[in-house]
């Protein structure tokens, strides 16, 4: 839809090179974004009135190995004001830490502690980061593809 | 109480036979519903299925006051310390349904996070599988678990058990 597509001609307007691409599919938009200028794009996403993305639907990750970077962190927005939706993807590399939007939308406090849990992926500034899902003491992050389905033999630990 | 060690045999074989009846008639579901499968039970407890026909429409919340656990549901591996817990705070005689793939052997979930089955931690009872199973396999369990009632011996029951010597 050309709406989308003027969505990402302020976004590069605004940010230059930190928009590395976009993408559509069956009218769904993507925009791959620099990782290091995210928690900025995201505060603009909100607050722009030509944008206005005030709701973050979900955060989560896609492990691409063996692609480096291994990483896809992926902001699922939505307008409520201009009813319309968009997706932001960071690639990240492997043990490298990533900006938190936590200050941008609150739901992003849980959803980043869960993308901690089953990835691995730190978020620097975050308030407070650790498993949410799994419990504390757990070995590894199960959604990583080298990561066996059936889990690795451990203790529970209930507290 | 002990009555049943002051007993002839005779009398006490009546006795086991009417105290099972008793109870097969009036098992009160303590229902430990945490998925899909809890939906199942709910609508066999509802008018279509009416499991209240078998005595058991009293689904207490508290499993001080019940005598049945119907496990419906998977469990994780978090939530296993929890259900035994539930499990202990029954008093006897009490029995276990496994109702749904997931709680009779963690069902398509062979994962990090799943127990393998309600069996690694609790005796079973009767297994319904199923995924999830009609409400009709739950009314069909309940008559099996009735007929194992009907059959149990003091011996059986650990409460019961050390009378019976």
């Amino acid at each position: 839809m050309s709406d989308l597509n003027a969505i990402v001609d302020i976004l590069k307007g605004e940010f230059g090179d930190a928009v590395l691409g976009h993408h559509e599919f069956r009218g769904q938009t993507s925009v791959v974004v620099a990782k290091d200028r995210i928690a900025d794009v995201a505060t603009f996403c909100r607050d722009d009135g030509r944008l206005g993305f005030n709701m973050l639907t979900d955060l989560t990750a896609v492990d691409r190995t063996p692609r480096t970077p291994r990483f896809d962190v992926v902001y699922n927005l939505y307008s409520f004001p201009h009813n319309r939706r968009l997706r932001l993807k960071a690639p990240v590399e492997e043990n490298d830490t990533v900006p938190t939007v936590e200050g941008v939308w609150k739901a992003a406090n849980w959803l980043e502690r869960e993308v901690y849990d089953l990835f691995g992926i730190v978020f620097d500034g975050h308030s407070d980061l650790r498993r949410i899902l799994l419990w504390d003491g757990y070995v590894g992050h199960p959604l990583r593809k080298d990561y066996p389905l059936e889990g690795i033999p451990q203790k529970v630990v209930y507290r | 109480m002990g009555v049943e060690t002051k007993l002839p045999p005779v009398l006490v074989t009546n006795l086991e036979k009417l105290v099972g009846w008793a109870r097969k008639n009036s098992i009160w579901p303590a229902t430990f519903g945490l998925a899909c499968c809890a939906l199942e039970m709910m609508v066999a407890s509802s008018a279509s299925y009416d499991i209240a026909r078998f005595g058991a429409e009293v689904f207490r919340p508290s499993p001080r006051q019940s005598d049945l656990m119907i496990v419906a549901g998977t469990v994780t591996k978090k939530m296993a310390a929890m259900v035994q817990k539930i499990y202990r705070q029954m008093p006897e005689p009490k029995w276990v349904v496994a109702y749904g793939t997931c709680a009779c052997s963690g069902g398509i979930f062979n994962v990090y996070n799943t127990v393998q089955g309600v069996d690694q931690f609790l005796p079973v009872d009767v297994y319904v599988p199923g995924c999830p199973p009609r409400p009709e396999q739950l009314l069909a369990a309940l008559i099996k678990l009735q007929d194992k009632i009907a059959r149990e011996k003091f011996s059986d029951r650990p409460d019961t058990a050390a009378a019976a010597g």
